[in-house]
């Protein structure tokens, strides 16, 4: 496999613009009317391709990507599964697709009835009272919940500070706390991978805001005393909120409503199969208890005798998150996802994670470290560090996945377990799949024994082998500080003979 | 099920190699007393029949067709070339993940490095981040970055900027201690500020003279820009604006009842360090051979935690990917060529309405692009009897401006064609 | 040649009368892996004990720079602009990063070498 050039290396300043349509009406053009200064002075150097040779370009660039409709994706905390197509087709009906969203709402009741539901349906699924569908990912989720919790507080005269955030815990909880006012305050994490509760204890204080939690956590373990944690919380006069990054471990099964989380963010692109885009977009939800709900952010959406309507006028709400309503497209897929599974199937889904990474933690742990103590939920950490004397790192286990078909796992992550491997299967990966993911493991494991070079060196079949991102994060950094001439971090160099007016 | 995998046989076997007779014996570490019977949701469909249930949802919604679609207000309907959806809908693009690994994720890689290339040339900025959500989140992004930078907790907001944006803003600096005001005199105080070009309304703004006097204050000068228009008007790096953010609908991407879109952002080189969000740069292997991988990433949240430039993890990436298809398509002079037959249907379409009896320009001292506000008798009324007849007209921005009684925006694109416009003057005179 | 003392944040500083230098440890280079970038302060500027003053980087950590001593920064190692490696190649030489003029002594809870290296045996466990 070679490398592609990119668009504008192939641009050629021959190539005609697209035929697109003229005027057709007498109106002034914008050089006639406008004065100089408001006018752009070049061209901007957009590529020139025709429509063949650019196709080729991206379809030469898809196939240089690894997917989960061709690969499996053993990524531990993204729940890469299977994205039904059907979820596609109808995102794509004109009756969504086409929705402008400033439409009277007397024209987009299909749209809001269906966000109504959804919004029925996620309660159900996690235990809470309303769902605000506006955030656009799960970062923005913990955000707007941290938001809400610190307008409860400041609503009851009560100056809290400080969210707790376990070590193990995912970067955006820890920053999405620090965005929204909060000083944060880690929790340490005890021998057995769960959070320490005299640790816990020691660091709740009167100016406790939240404690942020996911459960399981990011070890795939059931934080088993969750109840007593919700008390504690509680007791001070704290929140409890809950990162919904492995809801996929418990549908059906057990809910973090019930568990005492007063705030729950869901990424339906992990758990609700809308597809991850190479890194977006996603949506992430956040469901809230009672307490909470006056602070949802507007709009929300009410239904009175069957009547939808948006509801703007909410005074204790934290404002907007962002603009319109969230990203609708992706609640379609969601919602289209939820009624095809229905809450049996949804029940089973998460029984069929739980089961196959049990299995598969079962298949590779001679191979590697077990640094916890099973059975696991949705996912399991494991850890390289037996390999360590051969010089054969997670790193290396990760790019030699690559080179066989597979994926890489999550690696150094969580930060408290060394050389972590953290993998989780889903339940849409066949046994046939998680067999020979394993045999693979094996293969890597004893290939470190022998020839651990070798490891060093792949991958060897994709377009390009380890990349040298030290050499290119200086480069970039002598580009910031006016010590280079090449930025890196975007294509600089002249078009073919420059952008030249069309003939 | 749909969806599922396992047979029974299968289960049976992974629980025989598991050691574990049940579920119930993997489940132990949950207490009895949180354990569900059963999800309270009716029980799944066939394919047929939920594409039957959510077709009928859909089938609640109007649909106004495109070329009598004449209201924007941050969302367009622009043609869309068949060449975007075709890049969008490849599995390998639209089902990848997060290209951590770069050696299996060139494709998206390469993607989001030309796509910022695209925005960097647009603005005439030196970098652009790999996306943002939406245009709203870009603005609130943008401001912290001058918040960061300046060290001064005030931005400006001047003019009609997009009210919706403005909201976000406001929630975004709640968060940090920003005071977000309305008005032009930046001072000692303030970090940026921040302007639409063109306005929510559609006008021109003196974006020259605005970034001059945040620049005169110290502060930052950040524009929020249309993309399609930045083709014809000056680029907020030709006025030496620090930040340009926006919107990229229009690039590319279906209306969707507001999202999913792409917000985009970009700066000068002063301010990289403090971009929120993923950037793609050039690396070499060890044969020397180009590619690319996510650089600067010390500054986010997975490595620098609670110091994290933003909380961003999961961005825009296929709606990036669209944007980079639609402006290779166009190309330079495909891009000014839809800019050019917007602006001058917008402005013959002006020039009609205003001399409608009772109607005139809101502002007609003021230039604008393809979105212009004008003052109509019974604007409600009016709107309304235009839905009647299929054509989606102007919005009212009174919702958000109380100054601005019975104006309406009417915006035009390429798809509102010659006999677009001839149906709505009749419809409106009818 | 002043005796090197060190810090459980991994810095370490050197006094000599009332003029002190301070890097970052070889345990503490060897941990972030090669650097890439340095934010660093402008001469002038005063430091309290333990306050932060500034950032390094690798490609893949960032740490924050804490100050062991209090003082005003006299010169700030221009070279690590431009070649920031030099952290891991020298660090107790010309990879060091801060000089500074000490406001007062010296803070007496500053590890010696081998209270530093119990610290570091602790961290590799």
């Amino acid at each position: 496999m070679t490398t592609e050039p990119l668009s504008f290396e192939l641009s050629r300043p021959a190539v005609d613009p697209p035929r697109l349509p003229d005027a057709e009406v007498a109106g002034p053009a914008p050089s006639d009317v406008l004065p100089r200064e408001a006018l752009r002075s070049r061209a901007p150097g957009l590529p020139r391709l025709s429509e063949p040779e650019s196709m080729r370009h991206f379809s030469r660039l898809a196939s240089m990507n690894y997917s989960i409709s061709e690969n499996f994706y053993p990524l531990g905390s993204c729940t890469m599964k299977y994205n039904p197509v059907l979820n596609e087709q109808a995102a794509a009906l004109p009756g969504f697709a086409s929705l402008h969203p400033y439409q009277d709402e007397d024209t987009v009741q299909g749209a809001l009835e269906l966000m109504w539901r959804l919004e029925q349906a996620l309660c159900a699924i996690v235990g809470v009272d309303r769902v605000t569908l506006q955030p656009a990912a799960g970062a923005h989720g913990e955000w707007t919940a941290l938001r809400m919790i610190a307008a409860f507080h400041h609503s009851r005269e009560e100056k809290r500070t400080e969210v707790l955030v376990p070590d193990s815990a995912h970067g955006t909880n820890p920053a999405s706390a620090a965005l929204s006012g909060f000083r944060v305050v880690e929790v340490r994490s005890g021998p057995d991978g769960r959070i320490s509760l005299a640790d816990l204890e020691s660091k709740l204080s009167p100016q406790t805001a939240a404690l942020m939690l996911t459960n399981p956590n990011t070890l795939g373990l059931f934080e088993r005393e969750i109840l007593d944690i919700a008390e504690m919380v509680h007791a001070t006069g704290a929140l409890l909120y809950y990162d919904g990054a492995n809801l996929n471990a418990f549908m059906g099964i057990c809910r973090p409503g019930d568990m005492g989380f007063d705030a729950v963010h869901m990424n339906l692109h992990k758990t609700f199969t809308t597809p991850h885009g190479g890194g977006g977009p996603g949506a992430g939800p956040v469901g809230v208890k009672a307490d909470l709900v006056p602070f949802l952010p507007t709009p929300t959406v009410e239904r009175t005798n069957g009547h939808l309507t948006l509801d703007h006028r909410r005074p204790k709400s934290i404002g907007r998150v962002r603009s319109f309503y969230g990203n609708f497209g992706m609640l379609v897929r969601a919602y289209t996802y939820i009624l095809a599974m229905g809450g049996d199937g949804l029940g089973q889904a998460s029984q069929d994670a739980v089961l196959s990474a049990n299995y598969l933690r079962k298949l590779v742990e001679t191979d590697l470290e077990m640094p916890h103590q099973g059975p696991c939920m949705h996912e399991f950490v494991a850890s390289a560090h037996n390999l360590h004397d051969t010089g054969v790192r997670a790193l290396d286990i990760a790019k030699a996945l690559l080179d066989r078909h597979f994926y890489a796992p999550t690696v150094y992550f969580p930060l408290v377990v060394s050389e972590a491997i953290m993998v989780e299967p889903t339940e849409t990966e066949s046994k046939a799949t998680l067999d020979s993911f394993a045999r693979a493991i094996k293969e890597i494991v004893g290939q470190a024994r022998t020839d651990p070079q070798g490891l060093h060196d792949e991958p060897k079949n994709l377009p390009v082998g380890r990349l040298d991102e030290v050499a290119a994060a200086r480069k970039i950094n002598a580009w910031l500080q006016g010590q280079a001439e090449d930025p890196v971090l975007r294509w600089k160099g002249p078009l073919d003979g420059g952008p030249k007016e069309p003939g | 099920m749909p969806y599922l995998v396992h047979s029974p046989e299968d289960r049976t076997a992974m629980f025989e190699i598991i050691g574990a007779r049940s579920m119930d014996e993997l489940l132990v570490d949950i207490p009895r007393s949180l354990r569900l019977e059963a999800l309270q949701l009716p029980d799944g469909l066939s394919e047929m029949e939920t594409m039957r249930q959510v077709t009928a949802l859909a089938g609640r919604n109007r649909v106004f067709p495109d070329r009598l679609t004449f209201r924007g207000g941050g969302v367009y309907r622009r043609f869309i070339p068949a060449a975007v959806a075709a890049v969008t809908s490849k599995p390998e693009f639209y089902t990848a993940y997060t290209p951590y690994q770069a050696e299996a994720s060139q494709g998206t890689l390469q993607a989001i490095f030309e796509y910022q290339t695209l925005i960097a040339e647009l603005t005439a900025l030196d970098v652009s981040n790999a996306s943002l959500y939406d245009g709203a989140t870009a603005v609130a992004e943008a401001a912290m970055m001058a918040y960061v930078h300046t060290g001064r907790n005030e931005v400006l907001v001047a003019g009609y900027v997009h009210p919706e944006y403005v909201q976000v803003l406001r929630a975004f600096g709640e968060g940090r201690g920003i005071k977000v005001r309305r008005g032009d005199q930046p001072n000692k105080k303030t970090a940026a500020v921040i302007f639409q070009q063109p306005d929510f309304l559609g006008l021109l703004v003196d974006a020259r003279g605005l970034t001059q006097a945040a620049h005169d204050a110290g502060a930052l000068a950040i524009a929020c820009v249309d993309p399609i228009s930045l083709s014809i008007l000056a680029p907020p790096g030709e006025y030496s604006a620090d930040i340009a953010a926006g919107e990229g609908q229009q690039l590319g991407l279906s209306p969707s009842f507001g999202g999913p879109h792409v917000g985009f952002i970009a700066c000068k080189r002063e301010l990289v360090r403090k971009l929120p969000g993923r950037l793609v740069g050039t690396a070499y292997d060890a044969q020397g051979r180009r590619g690319f991988t996510l650089a600067l990433a010390a500054r986010e949240q997975h490595i620098r935690r609670e110091k994290a430039t933003s909380n961003i993890c999961t961005n825009h990436s296929l709606c990036a990917l669209a944007a980079a298809v639609y402006l290779t398509y166009m190309g330079p002079y495909g891009l000014r060529h839809v800019a050019e037959v917007s602006f001058k249907r917008a402005h013959a379409l002006a020039e009609r309405l205003a001399a409608l009896p009772g109607w005139e320009l809101a502002f007609p001292e003021r230039q604008f692009f393809n979105e212009f506000p004008v003052r109509a008798p019974k604007a409600p009324a009016l709107v309304r009897k235009l839905a009647r007849k299929g054509i989606l007209g102007g919005l009212e921005v009174s919702r958000w401006f109380r100054e601005l009684k019975g104006v309406l925006t009417f915006t035009c694109t390429e798809v509102n064609d010659a006999h677009a416009l001839d149906e709505l003057m009749e419809a409106l005179k009818a | 040649m002043a005796e090197r003392r060190y810090t459980k944040t991994h810095e370490w500083v050197t006094v000599d009368g009332k003029h002190a230098t301070i890097g970052i440890t070889d345990f503490a280079q060897a941990q972030l892996g090669d650097v890439v970038f340095l934010e660093l302060p402008t001469a002038g500027r005063k430091l309290a004990e333990r306050e932060t003053f500034g950032v390094i980087e690798s490609v893949k950590a960032a740490s924050d720079l804490y100050s062991p001593v209090a003082g005003r920064i006299s010169s700030v190692n221009e070279k690590l602009a431009s070649q920031p490696e030099l952290i891991n190649s020298d660090p107790y030489g010309e990879g060091w990063i801060l000089k500074l003029e000490l406001s007062g002594d010296a803070p007496s809870d500053l590890l010696d070498e081998a209270g530093y290296k119990k610290v570091t045996e602790a961290a590799a466990g």
